[in-house]
């Protein structure tokens, strides 16, 4: 059983979009400072720091989760996705990105991040959503840009892409 | 909104939990999921010297349908339970609440017994155990003991756990052909509750449980008051619950809360009594 003491960082390790990362961190450091300090991608925004604002939310093993109320300790050995993994290829945006930007889903983007990983993970476990399951998922985000309606529409619009789509990349990518 | 430090033990085994707990105290905390003990240790109204994660002890993971009760392990998920097939033939109350606990984005980590551990009194699972007259299984080094959930909650985030306990399970009992209903009014949904109603309706009566307004979840039994009688007695219970003035609501608006919702979820739990 170890015990990382509080005065020392300890390796931490994970696979971050698909690649292994390490770094190094005290127990005490939050995954959202994690991955935005030790490794760098910065994609993932910090919001209220206790789970109200939903910005700084990322998936863990395929579930939507708050990077603010996780310890980069406890994702040893998890599999992390961030808005960085959603896009396919540089320059290419994912279908649920790009219906995001045809519908003016974002101004400022802060709360983005966030939203675009619970959809993310929702629409690859409920391809064919209602609207009202939309604003659920979203009743964990705050947005104070859009109002939502432009976001619920972006997201029901992929949905309906997705579901048209049979190739397989599309599909992987959300 | 950073934790202060602390030292951070990932038990594999329940005895390596119950070692460390024996020997550090009040110093340490438990944490499962950590949707409730995570925002504690972000603005620093917990300050433990040692995490003990309990999440990798694969026996707190279960859920045991033992027939007359469910027992669910201090490992398990909100989000699982949720998923659990037989949880809204054995558990409609829970079925009904579950989706109004915290978000999906919180489910998906946060525990059932964590949310009662951390006793927070607009929480619903917490409601729901005093509801339904669980059970919270306390486990030490020392001893093993079963206490009712109306025993456990002492108050506001207060309860009768010891420094070196640990909650290792908490047993629903399964009361076939009795009604539930349940609602909650909150600023959004998944937000803290500013009044949450369970009802459950029996061959004998009604029973109301409400989160919110007290320090803690409050029950009231009754026998099958309808009309003008069942008026007053949500009205009595209302003021009762001594409901204080903060800023999300006024001490009048969570009175009218408890009667209204109060009624509906009795209605409701009636039309569903078999």
């Amino acid at each position: 059983m170890p015990r990382l003491s509080a005065a020392q960082r300890h390796p931490v390790r994970f696979r971050l979009n698909g690649e292994a990362v390490e770094g190094i961190a005290e127990p005490r450091m939050l995954l959202a400072d994690f991955i935005r300090h030790e490794l760098g991608r910065t994609g993932t925004h910090v919001g209220c720091e206790h789970g109200v604002c939903g910005a700084c939310t990322v998936s863990i093993d395929g579930t939507m989760a708050r990077s603010c109320l996780t310890l980069a300790a406890q994702v040893e050995g998890c599999e992390v996705r961030t808005v960085e993994g959603l896009a396919p290829e540089p320059g290419r945006l994912s279908v649920l990105q790009a219906a995001f930007r045809r519908h003016h889903a974002l101004q400022c983007g802060f709360c983005t991040a966030g939203i675009l990983m619970s959809l993310d993970v929702y629409l690859r476990a409920h391809p064919a959503p209602t609207e009202p399951e939309i604003r659920e998922v979203l009743s964990g985000h705050l947005c104070r840009c859009t109002g939502y309606a432009p976001i619920v529409r972006a997201a029901m619009d992929a949905a309906a892409e997705l579901s048209l789509s049979t190739r397989q990349e599309d599909v992987r990518y959300v | 909104m950073k934790p202060a430090p602390f030292d951070y033990v990932q038990a594999e085994t329940l005895d390596e939990a119950l070692a460390v707990l024996a020997a550090e105290g009040s110093d340490a905390r438990v944490i499962a999921g950590g949707q409730s003990l995570m925002p504690m240790l972000n603005m620093r109204l917990a300050r433990p010297k040692v995490l003990i994660d309990v999440m990798r002890i694969g026996s707190l993971a279960r859920v045991d349908d033992g027939g007359d009760r469910v027992v669910v392990g201090a490992g398990v998920r909100q989000a699982a339970l949720l998923a659990w097939p037989r949880l809204a033939a054995k558990l409609p109350l829970i079925a009904l609440a579950l989706p109004w606990t915290g978000h999906a984005q919180t489910r998906s980590r946060g525990t059932i017994c964590g949310s009662v551990a951390h006793a927070d009194p607009s929480a619903e699972m917490p409601l729901c155990l005093i509801a339904l007259d669980g059970e919270v299984h306390l486990r030490s080094a020392r001893r093993r003991r079963v206490l009712p959930a109306g025993d456990y909650i002492t108050g506001m985030m207060s309860t009768a756990r010891d420094d070196d306990e640990l909650i290792e399970a908490v047993a629903f009992r399964v009361r076939p052909g009795r009604g539930c209903g349940f609602r909650e009014v909150a600023r959004r949904h998944g937000d803290f509750a500013i009044a949450a109603c369970a009802a459950i309706a029996h061959a004998d009566g009604i029973r109301l449980a409400v989160a919110g307004v007290a320090d803690r979840p409050e029950l009231r039994d009754w026998p099958d008051l309808e009309g003008d009688a069942l008026d007053d007695a949500l009205n009595a219970f209302a003021y009762d619950l001594d409901a204080r003035d903060d800023i999300h609501a006024t001490a009048r608006y969570r009175r009218d809360l408890v009667r209204q919702i109060g009624r509906d979820v009795i209605d409701e739990a009636r039309r569903c009594r078999v």
